[in-house]
């Protein structure tokens, strides 16, 4: 029991003249973004951006060259999301087959499939969902039902997906599907499948979040065929291969980076005469926020050593939903306003957006109290 | 992390595990001074780590790191983070280091007075609530004089000293110097904005981080056997979620802290390193030995279990040279005066220790 792993990381000096790199053309390429779309960075879905970085080799930038890579470091890439995420791109066409699909490819999938996806992803391209959740499995993934039955050159999948984000405009799926009844060990039998969101029998049903935003779906299949190359990894191991996928996902900076925009607009709306109730909330969040880029940084750095850092990644993410949503409290402790969406001020309008979206922060990727238990297991408690 | 680093590492845990027992904490409570492990500690060249004949064997900052985290892990009873400090403050200022406990004395220039006398230096004022200031040889603290800053080392013994204590017990003591002469020397132009508060608050946060850890060990392994409805207490959920909150402000602490170590190696600002781990690890020490008396239950709240060694010290080491507010402050006013456009470039910039790609705005 240690969490002396989670070693201090510092960014080499090529990383750093990347970021220059990456700032100047965010300058340009996202002047006039307001500060409300800014602050929904991952609900901005733009393949004219998406396709603009993938020509800059800004995705699928750890890959090798032979499948549209730039074989950079995980540090770098680091770097570029991170400023992405802090200048509040639309990164959210790309991410998916960025941050899972791809490496989870380069791992598992067949050469044939690296080389018809991985440079499509890269290119900005082709746009990847993930079909995990269902509606009787959320955090119990290894409960779900939607299964694949061996038919004569492929397979057939029937089943129901839910909180799919963009399954209306990704091009592809990657989901995860029974292939053998559920027995006594509950995570055997399941095997992962690419899907053509084209494919007959695939059907999408927008679900509206709260605040009247439609991002994630139902995704219905009826008898879709898929070929036997679409069959990713190992029939029935599919619970390893999901486990290895929420690793990546897990371990970046999107965990930490999702309420800046509301710490910047604070900054903004404080000014440099900003009293001291203001000073001491503004001085606490950047000490957090120091830290856990620190913390999530030692995570690429192990990442980048070939280490499968799935506790380490697990408290990042607590820590880092916790913060980001301990943001728009602090905006209503200091300035007490009704929140509105309409507001005159970025400052109101940002707290406004963000109040109704950082429930999800803890609720995606995995719930606190099933990273809390990782973390438990990790301790030797369970 | 490199062999040197390693090594001293497991060495400095090792002479701290085996000498450092409830016994000896007691008895550093009733104010027995424990000589033969200070001895170690100084022959085991620790005190001397960021002094001119440590860097000559390879040491440096994170080997400093791991020795105040292994001092705050075992609650080790001597001033041995803070004469880790002194001497670097006095080499960096050109004096000589002078060999026994040094204590660090957080003061402002209201408090003490540094004023020239001939070639000399003379000191007066006092220095309230100084971390084991009735067994240093020398205090250090920084005065200014004129527009310069110095680095101060005035003998103990030609002062005042009146006994107070922290909830622990540690010696906390007020000196009080009437024209004392003492050695003097200017701050080198690079470490011009640093102070005694800051340095002290550094080493606190990384006291605090190793501190937090032995929290984190002690409540997993009484959750492990501890058993209530037959079967260990760590065995039920509330208990696992509370443990990994722990675990989770354990791991803050000290990447926090060990982050402000490199901050400062790389050349970074000391209070700027000092803020972000002094906020960061006061927060986990708050929080560490809430969980921590939760989970150990009445027998944690007791004088025989050895729990309140390490949570009497947290409480008090959090406030120390600067509690979370005051350091969020001076933080605080650094950020606004950047303004939301700067904040981003500084923490990826200065505070990150990437020194040259802060784009000033």
């Amino acid at each position: 029991m240690s969490f002396l792993g989670l070693a201090h990381c510092s960014l080499p000096p090529q990383a750093e003249s990347l970021r220059q790199e990456v700032r100047e053309f965010l300058a340009g390429a996202l002047a006039g973004r307001g500060a409300a779309a800014r602050a929904q960075s991952w609900d901005g879905f733009d393949p004219e951006f998406s396709r603009s970085i993938g020509a800059r080799g800004w995705i699928g930038m750890t890959w090798p060259r032979r499948y549209g890579g730039a074989e950079r470091s995980a540090l770098e890439r680091y770097v570029v999301i991170e400023e992405m995420l802090a200048a509040g791109a639309p990164v959210s066409a790309h991410w998916f087959g960025d941050r899972q699909t791809g490496p989870l490819l380069l791992r598992y999938g067949t050469e044939a499939q690296r080389v018809s996806i991985l440079p499509a992803i890269a290119r900005g391209e082709l746009f990847f969902c993930i079909g995990m959740s269902e509606p009787d499995a959320g955090s119990d993934v290894a409960a779900i039902r939607s299964r694949a039955r061996r038919v004569p050159g492929g397979w057939e999948l029937s089943g129901a997906k839910v909180w799919t984000t963009n399954a209306h405009r990704a091009h592809s799926m990657l989901g995860l599907f029974r292939t053998a009844p559920e027995a006594a060990e509950r995570h055997a039998g399941l095997s992962q499948f690419l899907v053509d969101m084209r494919s007959p029998g695939v059907s999408v049903r927008p679900i509206t979040d709260m605040a009247g935003r439609e991002h994630f779906n139902e995704v219905r299949l009826d008898q879709v065929f898929v070929p036997d190359s679409a069959l990713v990894g190992t029939e029935g191991d599919g619970w390893a291969q999901v486990m290895a996928e929420l690793a990546y996902e897990r371990s970046g900076p999107e965990r930490y980076l999702s309420g800046v925009q509301l710490l910047l607009e604070l900054v903004r709306a404080a000014g440099p005469a900003a009293g001291e109730r203001a000073r001491v909330a503004v001085g606490r969040a950047v000490a957090s926020m120091v830290t856990l880029r620190q913390m999530s940084l030692a995570i690429a750095g192990m990442l980048e050593a070939g280490a499968n850092p799935a506790q380490e990644a697990a408290i990042v993410k607590d820590l880092g939903t916790a913060f980001e949503q301990s943001l728009p409290e602090v905006v209503h402790e200091l300035l007490g306003v009704e929140p509105d969406r309409a507001a005159d001020t970025d400052l109101g309008r940002v707290h406004a957006v963000l109040l109704e979206l950082a429930p999800c922060f803890s609720l995606r990727g995995g719930t606190r109290e099933v990273l809390r238990g990782i973390i438990a297991r990790g301790l030797g408690l369970r | 992390m490199n062999e040197t680093r390693a090594l001293l590492g497991e060495t400095v845990d090792r002479i701290l595990r085996d000498a450092v027992d409830d016994r000896l904490l007691a008895g550093a409570e009733r104010d027995e001074w424990p000589q033969a492990l200070w001895q170690t500690v100084v022959e085991s060249g620790l005190a001397g780590v960021l002094s001119a004949e440590g860097a000559a064997l390879g040491a440096g900052w994170p080997e400093a790191f791991d020795i105040v985290v292994a001092a705050g892990r075992h609650c080790a009873p001597l001033p041995l983070p803070e004469t880790i400090a002194c001497v670097w403050l006095l080499s960096a200022a050109g004096l000589e280091p002078p060999g026994g406990p040094v204590a660090l004395a957080a003061t402002s220039d209201e408090d003490m007075r540094l004023a020239r006398d001939g070639s000399g230096w003379r000191l007066a004022g006092t220095a309230a609530r100084v971390a084991w200031g009735r067994r240093a040889t020398h205090a250090v603290l920084t005065a200014t004089v004129g527009a310069e800053r110095f680095v101060v080392c005035a003998a103990i013994a030609d002062g005042l000293v009146s006994p107070g204590e922290n909830l622990a017990g540690e010696p906390r003591d007020t000196l009080a110097f009437s024209g004392a002469a003492v050695a003097a020397a200017p701050l080198p132009a690079a470490l011009a904005g640093v102070d005694t508060r800051a340095l002290g608050a550094l080493m606190r946060a990384a006291q605090i981080a190793g501190a937090v850890q032995a929290v984190l060990e002690l409540s997993v392994s009484y959750a492990n056997t501890r058993r209530q409805f037959g079967r260990p207490i760590g065995r039920f959920q509330a208990v696992q979620q509370s443990l990994a909150v722990l675990a989770a402000e354990a791991a803050a602490a000290r990447m926090a802290a060990e982050h402000a170590f490199f901050l400062v190696a790389s050349g970074g600002r000391v209070e700027d390193a000092a803020a972000i781990a002094k906020i960061r690890a006061g927060e986990a020490a708050g929080r560490a030995a809430a969980i921590a008396h939760q989970v150990h239950g009445a027998i944690g709240f007791a004088r025989e279990h050895r729990l309140h060694f390490l949570t009497r010290r947290l409480w008090s080491w959090r406030a120390e040279f600067g509690a979370e507010t005051a350091w969020a402050d001076r933080l605080g006013r650094d950020a606004v005066a950047r303004g939301g456009d700067g904040l981003w470039p500084w923490i990826t910039g200065a505070l990150s220790g990437a020194h040259t790609a802060e784009t000033e705005t």
